[in-house]
């Protein structure tokens, strides 16, 4: 494998007349961290899915860890890790039964399990709570929880989506020391948020709006391409511009 | 299939966590054999009965007599008025009344009809039913002893022996217990695995499997299997509490019982199945759940005979599983019979499990995408 990890070439997806996605060109490098900004609707989510193997492109092609999703969908899942906002977390069941159920699902098993447990569990500090009811931890520690789902089968490229919202300051810069860790161990993490802060901590962001590639580049180059000072200004005159043209 | 294994412990741990599927799982049953075991009978006795004897002979009150040792009737009040019999059936503190006028010794004594009147509160039907025909039966048995003694004979000329086959005592429970175990089977299995596959969609954790290698038939066999055991596991209690509780006999080969009941719990399951993509939250399961036990309760033939409805509900009801399954329960529990009597349904019932598989499943498939 290259150092590429992901790469699309013209990926386009409709929706009926609707174009979510329009001729997206990216090429993401092993352990960068990347992040996906837009206003909603901007074509993140589409995006985010076709990366997955969840949904076909209607157009062009990516290529994830490797693997075409066009041709085998089904062998991207096990090479990504995901973890949405929502944490995809059994709230009825321990700490470490989400982590085995999550591990059995990945076809971790016996002795590979269990190792690969204890390193997520000591990486992420949640050996005091291993016996501890998912749903009554608080929302940082079950963001932590997610993430632990998330690596157990050492993903190549980690998807997080909106991984901090809802959750607190602290824990936020906990996840971002986190994401830090696993890239300089060669993960690749493509983040989306809402949160500019934590955009400016990407090693590189796109911009999208209304399904176009606007701006590609580190932070302050994207904000330079779109004619404000920082993120935060560029997204916001993104999206009055967004807006003045749905008015139009 | 091995991330089946995962799925189907998970869900076995769940179970074990969440009150209210528990509380459904083993309360429903329970409940439900207690209520109509119990409670509902359908051999309507001891109807509350006023009498008003205008006569007060020994004849009349002979005849009260008769009227007493039918087990039908319990005397509740002696009035001294038409009016007051009729204002205690009105009232509904008794649902019968039987008034023996004045000339009633004398017509009998010349051989001229003696009237007896019997008045009965049909607003029930059922215990007014039984009245009506226990009324008869006494005054047929009195005409028979006076008729027979005129023609001095000691034997009958006719008589109808009628023998109540597989239920020779005429029981409720044997009727109702063997119907109970498809109608527990019918609401527990539908809406517990509705609401365990909605449950998922909810918490969005349905999202996050969807992302993992995990295949759609894996997700979803992982989901409803342990839920098969679940429905072994309460036939077998209600069975097992309607032989030792309710004394139900076990006549036929239960081993094929259990095998019949297996597609029909794989048939309620798929339905189960159905109904989660219908529906977005758990609430909207249990409504949808309870809309359809009512036409299983009412038209399967679990409470009302099937053949007293007009045709159009015949043939609703023969489009619920549950309707054949009753055939096949009561067939095997209380009449011993097994498959040259019941091919017939069991086809029907496989057929059944086959086309809501394949349609739930589909369904399903799609609201993954």
């Amino acid at each position: 494998m290259t150092d590429v990890a992901v790469e699309t070439r013209h990926l386009t997806r409709r929706f009926g007349s609707m174009v979510a996605v329009r001729d997206l060109n990216l090429s993401i490098a092993k352990g960068e961290v990347f992040g996906l900004l837009g206003p909603n609707g901007s074509g993140k989510t589409t995006t985010i899915r076709m990366l997955c193997g969840l949904l076909a492109p209607s157009e062009g092609t990516a290529i994830v860890a490797g693997v075409d999703v066009r041709e085998s969908p089904d062998r991207i899942k096990a090479l990504i890790g995901y973890m949405s906002q929502r944490f995809g977390l059994y709230e009825d069941l321990t700490v470490a039964e989400n982590m085995d159920f999550y591990g059995g699902i990945y076809g971790l098993e016996g002795t590979s399990r269990r190792g690969r447990t204890a390193d997520v569990v000591a990486f992420l500090g949640l050996d005091r709570r291993l016996n501890q009811l998912a749903g009554t931890l608080s929302g940082g520690w079950k963001q932590r929880l997610g993430l632990a789902c998330a690596l157990l089968h050492q993903p190549t490229v980690l998807f997080l989506d909106e991984p901090t919202a809802g959750v607190d300051p602290a824990a936020r810069r906990g996840l971002w020391r986190t994401i830090k860790q696993l890239a300089e161990r060669g993960t690749t993490v493509i983040v989306t948020t809402h949160y500019m802060d934590e955009a400016a901590r990407c090693g590189r962001v796109a911009l999208l709006s209304q399904g176009h590639l606007i701006a590609l580049g580190t932070p302050d180059e994207v904000a330079r391409q779109v004619g404000g000072h920082n993120l935060e200004d560029a997204f916001i005159i993104l999206q009055e511009r967004d807006e003045q043209e749905q008015g139009a | 299939m091995r991330r089946f294994v995962p799925m189907f412990r998970k869900e076995f741990i769940q179970m074990r966590r969440d009150r209210l599927t528990l509380g459904i799982m083993v309360g429903v049953p329970v409940i439900q054999l207690l209520l109509f075991g119990f409670a509902i009978q359908t051999d309507v006795r001891h109807i509350p009965t006023v009498v008003f004897d205008e006569s007060r002979t020994p004849t009349s009150r002979d005849v009260i007599a008769d009227f007493e040792n039918t087990g039908n009737f319990r005397i509740v009040a002696n009035v001294d008025g038409r009016e007051a019999l009729d204002e205690w059936i009105a009232k509904g503190d008794a649902q019968a009344g039987i008034a023996i006028p004045h000339d009633f010794p004398r017509d009998l004594a010349r051989g001229t009809t003696a009237l007896v009147q019997v008045i009965v509160d049909a607003s029930d039907p059922l215990s007014s039913q039984a009245a009506l025909a226990a009324a008869a039966g006494v005054a047929q048995m009195r005409n028979l002893e006076i008729l027979s003694a005129a023609a001095h004979r000691s034997e009958l000329p006719l008589e109808a022996r009628v023998r109540p086959r597989y239920n020779p005592g005429l029981r409720s429970p044997n009727y109702i217990v063997p119907g109970l175990v498809g109608v527990i089977l019918t609401i527990t299995l539908v809406l517990v695995t509705a609401m365990a596959i909605v449950r998922e969609r909810e918490r969005g954790t349905l999202e996050q499997l969807i992302v993992t290698p995990i295949t759609n038939t894996e997700l979803m066999l992982g989901k409803i299997a342990p839920y098969v055991g679940v429905g072994l596991v309460q036939m077998t209690t209600v069975l097992l509490l309607g032989r030792f509780v309710f004394d139900v006999p076990l006549t036929g080969n239960v081993l094929l019982l259990y095998a019949i009941a297996f597609v029909f719990i794989v048939a309620s399951l798929a339905l189960g199945l159905f109904v989660s993509t219908l529906v977005r939250t758990q609430q909207q399961a249990m409504q949808a759940a309870f809309f359809f036990v009512l036409p299983n309760i009412l038209l399967s033939g679990f409470m009302f005979p099937r053949q007293a409805m007009p045709a159009v509900f015949q043939w609703i009801g023969a489009f619920l599983p549950l309707t054949h399954f009753l055939k096949v329960l009561r067939g095997i529990l209380l009449k011993g019979v097994g498959v040259p009597e019941l091919w017939r349904e069991m086809a029907i019932l496989l057929a059944f499990a086959l086309v809501l598989i394949a349609l739930s499943v589909r369904r399903f498939h799609k609201t993954l995408d």
